[in-house]
Order: structure tokens, then C-alpha cells, then sequence
């Protein structure tokens, strides 16, 4: 009797259209159509390969480090101090290049800046056990303060020829810069961990239940230390396309883009609460929001417009699945 | 003698003595930090951040965060200025409504997505932030309104004076005392706690988390925009980034003054003194004669500490070691 | 068996009746026309298995929620309830199965909180709450904590006496338990009981509920059997015997499993010499045997769960050593001690034990993952195929393997937990409380599948509070107090009293 009623478990229900329909990745995509007419209606010079390419450089800058970000949110964390992350880096690079260091070198103080700034974070969150989001808002303040007690309100401006083609290049005839390159490579690696490597379904444990996980044997403050310090080496490789593309670096460069980070990973469907959110999404996210940047570059609308676009996008991204779920229990009942 | 040491036990305690003791350091040094000009400039200087620590510290309590708190005094500082600007013969009074009504809008406007559709506060707040600082922008063309532009009554208000207190010192205060008692001696306040401590017991309590919820933010809300009246005033100039960053400055106020982050614990009082601790130091840097630039990474710093003392007080010692066989 | 009235058969008419009441979930149906009858100065038990109803209804008596049918009559006269102090004005108050506390406050606060005393202007009068909470302590006999403690400080039964105390700020008239005894060890279970049975005996109408069958015959007059949602029967206890009532319960027969192992191997696997820690525990020393279960048991609170943190690596001990299959043994994770062959399944089976927003695939393969794959890169052939293996293993009852654990009722639950750690292949697996919160068909079947284990090869270690579970599965018993180890008894010598007289000090 027993036998018979225990019939084979399937892996999985078969998933619906309409549900794929609701999916976060096709209500972007959707936002990206929408886009994509719109602007290619108020400017003749939006659907042009080379603007369009060209128009990435900016984004793609950002972009890297939404990519690190996505696997500190999912694993319920969050770092504030990428921005200030980047300015200090970005000074101390102009630092190194002002005392006669050659590419390498910036580069090499760039990327150990970043990385030992991360790993503070890192530090201070796995072995103090301090809540990620004020450990961050601190050293926010801490990294943008010592840049500041560096450089004061000046800025470094001299770089080497070659550190400088770092972030001014187009690569395949011209056509292609290379933080978008950079991005690509990083966006498929990242890919590649989180959806198809062990570490990638563990991260997602973390984030659902990080207790939880540490009985399940897996070494939850060795992933956060990663992530966080993985954080300040993203940020450190914006700074230096950042830095190595307008050739300057001040102290209160990148303001603000800690939040335009989170606001595009979240817009990607990352979830705040951790443990959700997958990086095609969020490739979809950043994709939107530089598409929207460049149209409003077109047709010359001042950057602060842009942030209020980003606010309601994701405000809106937010709301509407809410609304449309309140609207089909209504019609169900 | 029980008393001082208990009151040294708890970090209101621990604040008071940590402020008097830099501050009289700061002041043998040199001696004018100790008059009371100076200290009156403090407390001037700081009242907008204790105001805004109030207001911080409830949503801190209830597992919340508002980061739109400088946008929304940069909004309703610009609303005010504009009409000060364009209808210099309108009252004072009206001035100051309107900001505290814009203030209000806003709050609201983070109420109804936090309270009752139940997006966290921190998504809603970074959305919202880039939204309400956008809209400053908008308003004002991206000009700057400065202190020739605005009526003379306008711009006296904060820094006039009563019994030889600056109006801007005298509404802080009365503020903060206004919140230390709602916390403490109302139901409302007290339900703060609660629903901060664990708010999926509310229901069995019969606390109506939404309502509450909803009444947090609006309150923040009507006090920034309070704020970006004195604030606009207070330094006669209106432009899009006043008050940039000024939201972790009251956050980094909470978080000094003992108030749990993972809510359901912590004083309004702890948070303004949290806030007038961060005021001293920031006085105290020039008088020191260190560069103002030294200002970030210092606030940075007393973050830091002030987090890592919070987590080493509430650690648990030995839990039941044996307590009888002993 | 299947009429109301057959419980009325005392006389007196009943305080409070609940006919027909109806609630609806979005997709579900919660009660289906249950009814009810609370007379005062009887304990009445409401029996059912997880799901059947039995906390939706205590919601709806407490005004938490609002029943979509149906009525709630007392005196006579129909209710409606629609919130918390509804439902205190009219005198039915209860102490919820998750203790609704508010750790940071004091416990004068958490039996004032949504109704605090207040005075002039409506400020909280503390002073007041402080006085009639002294008033309500005493009242219990209450002397070991005051009303400014914080609650954070209690003990687990400190805190259900505060619920208590709680219910009293509100002169009950109607006291509902859900599930009070879960957490309480016998000692602190009888300590309630002379509580309750005081308030039964000042009138008081007690709507009492358990799985623990010891605790209902004790206290209980009258029963009331639920199941899906729906009303089975009612009667009283003095005429029901254990078996029928399960009977009603699960619709079926369940049988229970004691152990019937003879002999068990001499071979030792895992052997612990003079383990302390900092704080939790002191000289503990004993050997487990290849096909052997230990049992565990103590006060909660004795220490028994931190111990087996150190033993499965989550936390240092201070000194000692174990040795595991005749080598030294010092886990440093829990990742040490789950590739070594040790795993240790958590009492907290929502917050510790399961990953609740993932898959039951994902949580059955996490922490085999590497050995699954063979290397870094996910296989999702080899992994469901796995996963399925020890779901079925386990009869874990869900309609996918993607479907997430969060949905599933609490016995599959755990046994989605169980077959995680089986996953993993281990040679010792120590139980903490594995059957706590889960009804009497999902719990035989995890104590037959325990027997399993241990026919195959396999050492267990069982922690619980439940004594007939201890005794029932065990070889041994180990008995803990105040982190010391107290006496090894072997099961089939001793007796409940005798644990008891360990655990608590009598012996």
C-alpha cells in the first residue's frame, strides 16, 4: 500500500507564460522598448551604432561595480562606501602619478587602495560582527575624509600617456570602448559564478538564511569577507577608467553613485532583504538606465534629471508589482 | 553613589562625560571654546541635526531608515526661499508653513510606500532622495537663491533672540524635550518600541503597525521640512546640494547615541546627544586649528567607534555558567 | 462522540461558544464550520494535528483575525472581535504558542503593552504599571524577577509566567494556552499546571491547548478534536483513552515505534573526554557506540544544545578532547565536522534547520553540493536526482522538488532537514528536539525512520525535552543540569521519575 501512494516527486511544475510574463527580466525589457522608441523618436542621432557604443563608456564605468554589488546584496549585505571607495583610490592614484609613478605603479596603488579598503569593510562586518550597512555608512565618511585631508579641494590632473589610453580607448575599429569591454568580461564571469558554480547557490543560502547556512557547513564570514573586499576591487577598477578617462582626480569625484549603484542592482530585481535577484536582470537594469542617460544627454537635459528618472524608476519597478497583484486578487474575488 | 555609576552604564551617561570631557580639553587649550558665545554657537550650529536625530531615531527604532531627510530640507528649504523671494511681502508664519507643509507631502509620500505597501524604507528612501533632491533642481532652474534675494525677515529668524538664546537654539530644544517625553510617556511612543522590538507581535497586542508606521514618516517628514526652513535661513542661501549628505550625519547621531540599528532599543535622548557630540567635535576642529577638510574622516571615525562600542556593550557575558554548582 | 452537547453533559451553561465560524485564506480554507464550548471552571483540550486549524481559531478568539462565517457567542450574547482589546474587554485573553514578547522591554511593559495605564494628559503612568504588575507577580508567586527586569533577561519559563501574568492584567475570564508546555521541562510544566488549576479553580474557563498528551490528560477536563480545518468530536477526558483521540486526529491509525534493539555494538565512534566551555557547559565525558542511540536530557537551559554546538564545530570548547572513528576530533566548523562524517540537526528547524524561501532540492543537496557536483560547477541532473532519492527516502509529501520548503507543513519540513544532513552521508547524526512542534503521524515516522538509522549503521544522538521520546528511542540516557552531567542511565532500567529526579536536583 505504502509503495504504491509514494509516486516519483517531478523536479519541478512547468512554469506558465503569464508567470514568465510577470517576470521582473520582461517588465524591463518591456521599460526597454519604451526606451528605445522614445528616444529614437525625439533624436535622429540615437540609433547610431557609434553614439550608441560610445554612449556606454559612461555606464559601463558604474556598471562593474553593480555587478559586486548584486552578490553583496543577495547575500544580505550592502556597502555604502563604494563612491568614497573610489575617490580615495582615484587620489591616491593621482598621488602616485604626481610623484613620478609610472602606469603600473598607479595602477598597482589604485587596485591595493580598493582592495585594502574593501577588506577593512570586510574586517570590521566578519570579525566584529557589525551590521554591514553601518560599518559602510562609517567608512564612507572615513575613506571620502582622508581623501580630502590629502588633496583639500584641489585636484591631481597629470597623469602618464599610457594610463590615460587606460579609459580613452576604442578598441575594433574605433568603435568599442574599453570599459564596455570590461564590463562584458566581468558581466560573464559574474554570470557564471552566481548561476552555475556551487559558490553561486551557497551565496544565495546566505542571503536567505545566513544562520541557517552556517549549519549547513558553509563558511559565511569567509563569503562576506570575499564579497565585501571583491567590492573595493570593483570599485577601484572604476576609479581607474574613471580617473584614466577625464584624467582627474578630486576628492569629491563619483558623489552619490553609491546610491545609483544599489538603485540599478535593486531595479535589476536584487532583493534589499537578500538571498534573490539574478545578473541578467540587472545587466537589464544597468542597460535601461544607460539607455535613458543617453537619450537625456541628446536632447541636453541636465544630469540632475537623470537621478530624479532613476528615483522613479525604481520606485515605480517597486510599486507596480504591488498594485497589479492587489488589482488580480481583486478581480479573482 | 549607586546613581553615577549606573548613569555611567548607560551610553547617555557615558556621552555626557565623553562631550564635557573633550570639550573642557578642547577649551584649556584655548580657552574662548568654553564661553558662552561658543557654547551657544554649538548649540545653534547643532540644533537642526538634534532635531533631525529625533526624528531619525524613531524611524531607526521602528527597523527603518530615512535617507530622504536632506532632500527633503533641501526641498523645503527652496520652497520657502522661492516664495520669500518672489512674494517678499508674504508673513513669516505662512513662509514656515509652507515649508512644513512640503515637508509633510514628502513624508507622506514615503508613508504611503514604507506603511502601507510595505517596500523597505531603505529602497523607498534611496528612490526617493534622488527624486526630492532632483525636484530642488527643478524648482529652482538650478539657480541659487541667495541671502540679497531673500526679505530681511526671513533670514533673521534663526540666529534672533530670546532671554539671549538664538530662536534656532530655543525650537531644538523644545523639540527634542517634545520627543524625549513622546517616547517615553505615550502610548504611541511606547508602540514605537514595540513594533520595533518585534513587530510580528503587534497584532496580538492589537498595535496597528501601519498607522504607526504611517505617522513616523509623516512626522520626519513635517520636521524636515521644518528644518529646511531654519536651514535656509539659518545660512540665507537656497541651492540644489544644500544639506548634501546631511542624512548620515543623522543616522551617524543615532548610531553614537546607542540607538539600535536592528531597532526596538536605544533613547531619543542617547540620539541628541549623539548629535550634540558630533556639533562639539565639529566646532572644535577649527578651534583646534585642524583644516576643515579633516571634518569627514573625523565623523567617519566616531561612527566606527561609536558601532563598535554599541556591539561590544550588547554582548552577551557568560549566559548561565554554572550557577549553582559553584 | 460526534455532538456538542455530549460535553455539556457537566450542566452549567457554557461562557463562551464558538458555532460554525468559517475563515477563509486567499486559496485556503482554514476552519470549515468548527465549533466549541468553554464553561467556566473547566480546562478544555483542543486536540489536532499541525494544520488542523487549532491556532487560526485562537487568532480569531483574540481578535487578531476576523472569521469570514459563523459567531462567537458569550453570555448569550454574539461577539464581534476585531481587535486585540476587543477581545480583552470582553475578558478572553491568551498566551500565544510563539511567546509574544518585547525583549528589550520590562515586564511591566510587556503585560501593559496596548493597554498601558495612562493618567493626566493620556501619559503612560509607569508608576501604576508597576504596582499592579508587583501586584500580579505576587499573585503568582512570582519573587525571583521584578517589573522593571528586562525580559531579555528571564528564562524561558519566566517568560511563560509573564504571559501568564499577562492574561491575569485582564481579569481572564477566558484563558486560551497554545501550546504552553512546547518549551517547559516537567518541572516547569507542573509548576504551570498549580497555576492553571488555581485559575480553573477561581472560575476561569481554560481552553487548553498541546501535543503532548501527558500534559493534556494531566490538566484537562473536556476535549475537542479538530482536524483539516474542521470540527471531528468532542467529549470528555476521563471517558477518551490516548489511542482514540490520535485516532481522531490523524483519521487513521498511527502507530508508535519503541525501540526493540537487543544489543548494540561495542565499538565506540564517537568518544568525548572532559569537554568544558567558557560558559555553558563543564566535564563532559562519554562514548557513543556504532548503532547506538544516546539520548539527552535536561532542562532547557542544562546546556544539552550548547554542547552539541562544540561537538559539531560552531562553537571552541575550552579544553578536552573527542575522538571520532579513533582519531583525534577538533572541528573548527561546521563544514570540519560535516566532511568528517559528524552533523548535527538544529532544534530551530525555521531559522537554523532549513533555508525556508529555497527549493527542497536546494536545501537537500546544499550541504553535499561539492561531492554531488564533483567540482565547482553545478549539475542539475545529478542534483535532483539526488535530492529526489532522499525525499522520497524520507516520504517528504510536496508536489515538486522546486516547490519551496517555506510551503510545506511542519513535518516535512523537518523531514527535508533530516534528509539534508543524511545527504551528507555521516557516521554519527545528532538530533536536537526533532520532533518538536510536529503532529503525531509526521512524528511517528520520524521516530520509525530514527530506528532505521541507527539498523543501518548509523549513530544517533537524540537531544529532547520529551521524556516518553527519550525513553521510547534511547539506549542510553545522559542527564544534564546546569551544564554538568548528572547520571548515564540505561533506558530500559530507569524510569521517568528518575530522569526527572536528575534533571531537576532531586537525586
Amino acid at each position: 500500500m505504502e509503495k504504491n501512494t509514494a509516486t516519483v516527486i517531478p523536479n519541478s511544475l512547468p512554469v506558465s507564460f503569464s508567470d514568465r510574463f510577470r517576470s521582473r527580466e520582461a517588465l524591463l525589457l518591456g521599460l526597454i522598448a519604451i526606451v528605445v522608441v522614445v528616444n529614437s523618436l525625439l533624436s535622429p542621432y540615437f540609433l547610431d551604432v557609434y553614439n550608441l557604443l560610445d554612449s556606454t563608456q559612461n555606464i559601463s564605468e558604474k556598471a562593474m561595480i553593480v555587478l559586486t554589488m548584486t552578490l553583496v546584496i543577495i547575500s544580505r549585505e550592502i556597502d555604502i562606501s563604494v563612491a568614497s571607495i573610489i575617490a580615495l583610490s582615484g587620489v591616491l592614484m593621482g598621488a602616485a602619478a604626481a610623484h613620478g609613478a609610472d602606469t603600473w605603479m598607479i595602477l598597482l596603488v589604485g587596485l591595493g587602495t580598493g582592495t585594502l579598503a574593501g577588506l577593512f569593510n570586510g574586517l570590521l562586518v566578519t570579525q566584529l560582527e557589525l551590521p554591514s550597512i553601518i560599518v559602510t555608512i562609517g567608512t564612507m565618511s572615513l575613506y571620502r575624509g582622508i581623501a580630502f585631508i590629502i588633496l583639500g579641494d584641489q585636484a591631481y590632473t597629470s597623469f602618464p600617456a599610457s594610463f590615460e589610453d587606460i579609459g580613452q580607448t576604442y578598441l575594433v575599429n574605433g568603435m568599442i570602448p574599453t570599459q564596455l569591454i570590461a564590463f562584458v568580461f566581468f558581466a560573464i564571469i559574474f554570470w557564471i559564478v552566481l548561476h552555475k558554480t556551487i559558490y553561486g547557490r551557497r551565496l544565495y543560502a546566505i542571503g536567505n538564511n545566513p544562520v541557517g547556512a552556517r549549519y549547513s557547513g558553509i563558511r559565511v564570514n569567509n563569503y562576506r569577507l570575499v564579497l565585501l573586499t571583491l567590492n573595493g576591487v570593483a570599485s577601484a577598477i572604476t576609479a581607474i577608467f574613471l580617473v584614466s578617462r577625464i584624467a582627474t582626480s578630486r576628492p569629491n569625484m563619483a558623489m552619490g553613485w553609491e546610491l545609483e549603484v544599489i538603485t540599478i542592482a535593486i531595479l535589476g530585481g536584487v532583493s534589499i532583504f537578500g538571498g534573490a535577484g539574478k545578473i541578467t536582470g540587472v545587466i537589464l537594469a544597468v542597460l535601461l538606465i544607460g539607455l535613458v542617460q543617453f537619450g537625456m544627454q541628446l536632447i541636453n537635459v541636465p544630469g540632475v534629471i537623470m537621478s530624479i528618472i532613476t528615483g522613479l524608476l525604481l520606485i515605480i519597478s517597486l510599486v507596480l508589482p504591488i498594485i497589479l497583484s492587489m488589482f488580480y486578487k481583486r478581480r479573482r474575488a | 553613589m549607586v546613581l553615577p555609576k549606573n548613569l555611567l552604564k548607560s551610553r547617555e551617561g557615558q556621552l555626557v562625560l565623553i562631550t564635557i570631557v573633550f570639550y573642557v580639553a578642547v577649551g584649556i587649550a584655548s580657552p574662548s571654546f568654553l564661553s558662552f558665545e561658543s557654547m551657544d554657537s554649538i548649540i545653534t550650529d547643532t540644533a537642526i541635526l538634534m532635531i533631525m536625530a529625533c526624528a531619525q531615531m524613531m524611524v531607526i527604532l521602528t527597523r527603518g531608515i530615512d535617507l530622504t531627510v536632506a532632500a527633503n530640507i533641501a526641498l523645503s528649504g527652496m520652497v520657502s526661499a522661492l516664495i520669500a523671494m518672489h512674494l517678499p511681502g508674504t508673513p513669516l508664519i505662512l513662509v514656515m508653513s509652507a515649508a512644513v507643509l512640503t515637508g509633510l507631502v514628502l513624508g507622506m509620500f514615503n508613508a504611503v510606500l514604507i506603511a502601507l505597501l510595505g517596500i523597505p524604507s531603505i529602497v523607498v528612501s534611496l528612490g526617493a532622495m534622488a527624486i526630492y533632491r532632483g525636484m530642488v533642481f527643478v524648482l529652482s532652474g538650478g539657480q541659487w537663491v541667495n541671502s540679497q534675494e531673500m526679505p530681511a525677515s526671513f533670514t533673521s529668524f534663526p540666529l534672533a533672540r530670546v532671554f539671549g538664546i538664538s530662536n534656532l537654539a530655543v525650537i531644538g530644544l523644545i523639540i527634542c524635550v517634545l520627543a524625549v517625553l513622546m517616547m517615553r510617556y505615550t502610548r504611541f511612543g511606547r508602540e514605537l518600541y514595540a513594533i520595533g522590538g518585534n513587530p510580528d507581535a503587534t497584532s496580538y497586542v492589537g498595535i496597528n503597525i501601519k498607522k504607526r508606521l504611517f505617522a513616523v514618516y509623516t512626522i520626519t517628514g513635517l520636521l524636515g521640512g521644518l528644518c529646511g526652513y531654519l536651514w535656509v535661513a539659518r545660512y540665507a542661501i537656497a541651492y540644489t546640494e544644500i544639506a548634501l549628505n546631511f542624512e548620515l550625519l543623522t543616522v551617524a547621531s543615532c548610531v553614537i547615541g546607542g540607538v539600535g540599528i536592528a531597532g526596538g532599543t536605544g533613547t531619543v535622548l542617547g540620539a541628541v546627544l549623539g548629535a550634540l557630540f558630533l556639533g562639539v567635535l565639529q566646532n572644535a576642529l577649527p578651534v583646534m586649528g585642524i583644516s576643515p577638510f579633516w571634518q569627514m574622516a573625523v565623523s567617519g571615525t566616531a561612527i566606527l567607534v561609536a558601532v563598535i562600542v554599541n556591539s561590544r556593550g550588547k554582548r552577551q557575558k557568560g549566559l548561565q555558567i554554572l550557577r549553582v554548582s559553584q | 462522540m460526534n455532538s456538542v452537547n455530549s460535553a455539556a453533559s457537566g450542566g452549567s451553561q457554557p461562557i463562551l461558544e464558538v458555532r460554525n465560524i468559517v475563515k477563509d485564506f486567499p486559496g485556503v480554507r482554514a476552519l470549515d464550520g468548527v465549533q466549541l464550548r468553554l464553561k467556566s471552571g473547566e480546562v478544555c483540550a483542543l486536540l489536532g494535528e499541525n494544520g488542523a486549524g487549532k491556532s487560526t481559531l485562537v487568532k480569531i478568539l483574540t481578535g487578531v483575525y476576523q472569521p469570514t462565517e459563523g459567531e462567537i457567542v458569550m453570555d448569550g450574547r454574539p461577539l464581534s472581535l476585531e481587535s486585540a482589546q476587543d477581545a480583552w474587554d470582553h475578558g478572553i485573553t491568551a498566551i500565544h504558542q510563539e511567546t509574544i514578547m518585547f525583549s528589550e522591554l520590562s515586564v511591566a511593559e510587556n503585560i501593559f503593552m496596548g493597554h498601558h495605564l495612562t493618567g493626566k494628559f493620556s501619559l503612560v503612568n509607569w508608576q501604576g504599571m508597576y504596582d499592579e504588575t508587583d501586584k500580579l507577580l505576587k499573585r503568582l508567586g512570582i519573587t525571583d524577577f521584578d517589573p522593571q527586569t528586562p525580559i531579555k533577561e528571564l528564562s524561558v519559563a519566566q517568560k511563560h509566567l509573564v504571559e501568564v501574568a499577562k492574561a491575569l492584567s485582564h481579569d481572564a475570564r477566558v484563558l486560551i494556552m497554545d501550546e504552553p508546555t512546547a518549551s517547559l521541562s516537567q518541572k516547569e510544566v507542573d509548576e504551570l499546571f498549580v497555576i492553571v488549576r488555581r485559575l480553573r479553580d477561581e472560575g476561569t474557563a481554560i481552553l487548553f491547548i498541546s501535543h503532548r498528551f501527558d500534559d493534556i490528560f494531566a490538566i484537562s477536563d473536556s476535549f475537542v478534536v479538530f482536524r483539516d480545518g474542521a470540527f471531528v468530536g468532542d467529549g470528555l477526558l476521563k471517558e477518551a483513552k490516548e489511542e482514540d483521540l490520535i485516532k481522531m486526529m490523524a483519521g487513521r491509525e498511527v502507530k508508535t515505534s519503541a525501540n526493540t534493539r537487543t544489543s548494540v555494538s561495542d565499538e565506540v565512534v564517537l568518544q568525548v573526554d572532559d569537554l568544558c566551555h567558557a560558559t555553558e557547559f563543564e566535564h563532559i565525558s562519554f562514548s557513543l557506540h556504532r548503532g547506538e542511540i544516546l539520548g539527552f536530557y535536561g532542562l532547557v537551559g542544562s546546556g544539552r544544545s550548547e554542547l552539541m554546538h562544540a561537538i559539531f564545530g560552531l562553537t571552541a570548547p575550552l579544553s578536552g578532547q573527542m575522538i571520532f572513528e579513533g582519531s583525534v576530533f577538533t572541528p573548527k566548523s561546521p563544514e570540519d565536522a560535516i566532511t568528517q562524517g559528524l552533523v548535527y540537526v538544529p532544534e530551530d528547524r525555521q531559522h537554523c534547520g532549513a533555508i525556508l524561501d529555497m527549493s527542497i532540492g536546494d536545501n537537500i543537496t546544499l550541504p553535499s553540493l561539492q561531492s554531488i557536483t564533483g567540482g565547482l560547477k553545478l549539475n542539475w541532473k545529478k542534483e535532483s536526482s539526488f535530492a529526489r532519492k532522499y525525499a522520497s527516502k524520507l516520504k517528504v509529501k510536496a508536489h515538486s522538488l522546486a516547490q519551496k520548503v517555506v510551503e510545506l507543513s511542519g513535518g516535512n519540513q523537518q523531514k527535508v532537514v533530516i534528509g539534508k544532513w543524511l545527504g551528507t552521508g555521516p557516521k554519527v547524526i545528532i538530533l536536537d528536539e526533532p520532533t518538536k512542534g510536529i503532529d503525531v503521524g509526521a512524528k511517528a515516522m520520524v521516530h520509525q525512520f530514527i530506528n532505521e538509522l541507527v539498523e543501518s549503521g548509523l549513530s544517533v544522538i537524540i537531544v529532547s525535552s520529551e521524556l516518553p521520546e527519550v525513553l521510547g528511542l534511547s539506549d542510553r540516557i545522559v542527564v544534564m543540569r546546569e551544564g554538568l552531567m548528572r547520571a548515564t542511565l540505561n533506558a530500559k532500567e530507569t524510569s521517568q521519575e528518575e530522569i526527572v529526579a536528575f534533571a531537576t536536583g532531586l537525586k
